[in-house]
């Protein structure tokens, strides 16, 4: 083996750091040429770490249902006299929405309503935080042969969570409606009037662009809209409420913060790609 | 063997474990901050928990630079970048730029740091995230053609100052005990 002298050797260790720098650079081009390149690159990332984060959500899963239960333990009494409270609210509660579904079904059979088809759907545990420091989302670890498609709509137990912008042969990526790229068509289900959600990176999605006249009122609920064909109407989204500056912001349903589990639907919706996606869907993909 | 030169006498014979061995201290500072920033993504559950990728990056390749720059060459530090990029979605070639500036900027300083006790790296390594954290918003957005909101990086630094001793301090214990070539 020829042996570099030691001038040259310390020559070319200098030499790396530049290079590399270059090669840096060059990489920032090739990022934004060829975006779907990177998207790959990404989905392959991810596909492959997918199984480490699927191994260890187990154990983490068990360790913080320890410690919630004897968090919990703390509280029992105090939480069990509230629960018997809102179990008698809830009681209540649900032998009017029982009267009401009756009702409606006993309306539905007289209008002769043609019923909305009933969505499919996967469930799909959240593996990993996918967002970076600027945007946020999470990813999902799913088996092979799923089926997952861009743009289909991620549900939790409470309400929308986001929707699906990449898919991998084991994961998917959804983009949470609290993400400064997320625009969701909803309607204030009190006036029964249009806005756009539209996502901040904070905590609370902001209401944009309603009409004139129907205010978002504090508390009030808001639904997706079908509007654009992009999701299904009547999904619960959260609910209205106006921050210290008055700008009216929405709490959502869904747990954002502790997401565990999600069930993917597919409505058959084919209006708008998900964000990110509008600029490359255009060149086709492997 | 540039060991051999550098200590001349008796040492023992270089068996198949004994290369392994010293392959692995080696190879420590590369493989370890490449897991940690595996691990960093685990979803624990606490809130900000985005920002841990890049400190962790930061702080394995500040400190490695500082106190193993042979482990931790510009091409190791270059990959460390890449995967920063493509796990916490920074347009492609942030991460590696900001990584090799901070790889830089430790080399530079190596000399003075070297002989500076904990607080004194410290205190230049909140200096030195505060500037990677600007670097870092100035070329998201020129790259992205808008303005990001700021508040993501400023955390992510302020993160980066607090959570230093926790990363830096079993570093450095591993520096001296396992990860050391000299005691292969």
């Amino acid at each position: 083996m020829i042996r570099p002298s030691i001038q040259a050797r310390h020559a070319l260790a200098r030499l790396t750091l530049p290079v590399m720098v270059v090669a840096a650079f060059g990489l920032m081009l090739v990022g934004k040429v060829d975006t779907v390149l990177v998207e790959r690159a990404r989905v392959t990332m991810y596909d492959a770490s997918a199984p480490i984060y699927a191994a260890l959500s187990e154990p983490l899963g068990q360790m913080s249902k320890a410690v919630a239960e004897v968090i919990g333990l703390w509280g029992l009494r105090v939480e069990n006299a509230r629960l018997r409270d809102e179990n008698e609210r809830l009681r209540r509660w649900q032998s009017v929405a029982l009267t009401l579904d009756a009702e409606n079904q006993r309306l539905k059979a007289a209008l002769r309503w043609v019923p909305d088809p009933e969505a499919s759907y996967v469930t799909a545990r959240v593996v990993a935080d996918a967002g970076g420091v600027y945007a946020k989302a999470v990813l999902l670890s799913v088996g092979p042969n799923h089926g997952l498609r861009k743009g289909q709509i991620a549900l939790d137990e409470r309400g929308l969570v986001g929707r699906i912008t990449e898919v991998g042969s084991r994961t998917a990526r959804v983009l949470l409606i609290t993400d400064m790229n997320s625009r969701v068509p909803v309607i204030l289900e009190s006036s029964r009037s249009h806005a756009i959600l539209a996502g901040t990176n904070g905590p609370r999605p902001r209401l944009l662009y309603w009409s004139e006249g129907t205010v978002p009122k504090e508390g009030e609920r808001i639904v997706t809209s079908a509007e654009a064909n992009a999701f299904p109407a009547n999904l619960p989204v959260g609910t209205v409420r106006y921050n210290a500056n008055g700008v009216p912001e929405v709490e959502p349903d869904a747990q954002l913060r502790a997401l565990d589990i999600v069930r993917i639907f597919d409505y058959g919706l084919n209006g708008f790609a998900a964000p990110e996606v509008t600029a490359r869907s255009t060149q086709g993909r492997h | 063997m540039a060991l051999s030169d550098r200590f001349p006498g008796v040492r023992p014979q270089l068996t198949v474990g004994r290369r392994l061995d010293i392959v692995w201290r080696h190879a420590f500072p590369g493989t370890t901050s490449l897991l940690l920033m595996l691990l960093s993504l685990t979803p624990f559950g606490f809130w900000g928990q985005a920002a841990l990728l890049p400190t962790v990056a930061l702080t394995c390749v500040w400190f490695w630079s500082l106190f193993r720059p042979a482990a931790m060459a510009p091409p190791v530090v270059f990959l460390i970048g890449v995967l920063l990029d493509l796990l916490g979605y920074l347009p492609p070639g942030v991460g590696a730029l900001t990584m090799l500036t901070t790889h830089g900027i430790a080399q530079r300083l190596r000399r003075i740091l070297s002989r500076q006790g904990f607080a004194v790296v410290w205190l230049i390594f909140i200096t030195v995230a505060c500037g990677i954290a600007a670097m870092n918003w100035a070329l998201v957005s020129l790259l992205t053609f808008s303005l990001v909101p700021p508040a993501p990086v400023l955390f992510q630094a302020g993160l980066a100052a607090a959570m230093y001793p926790a990363v830096a301090i079993p570093l450095s214990l591993a520096h001296r005990s396992i990860a050391d070539p000299d005691q292969a």
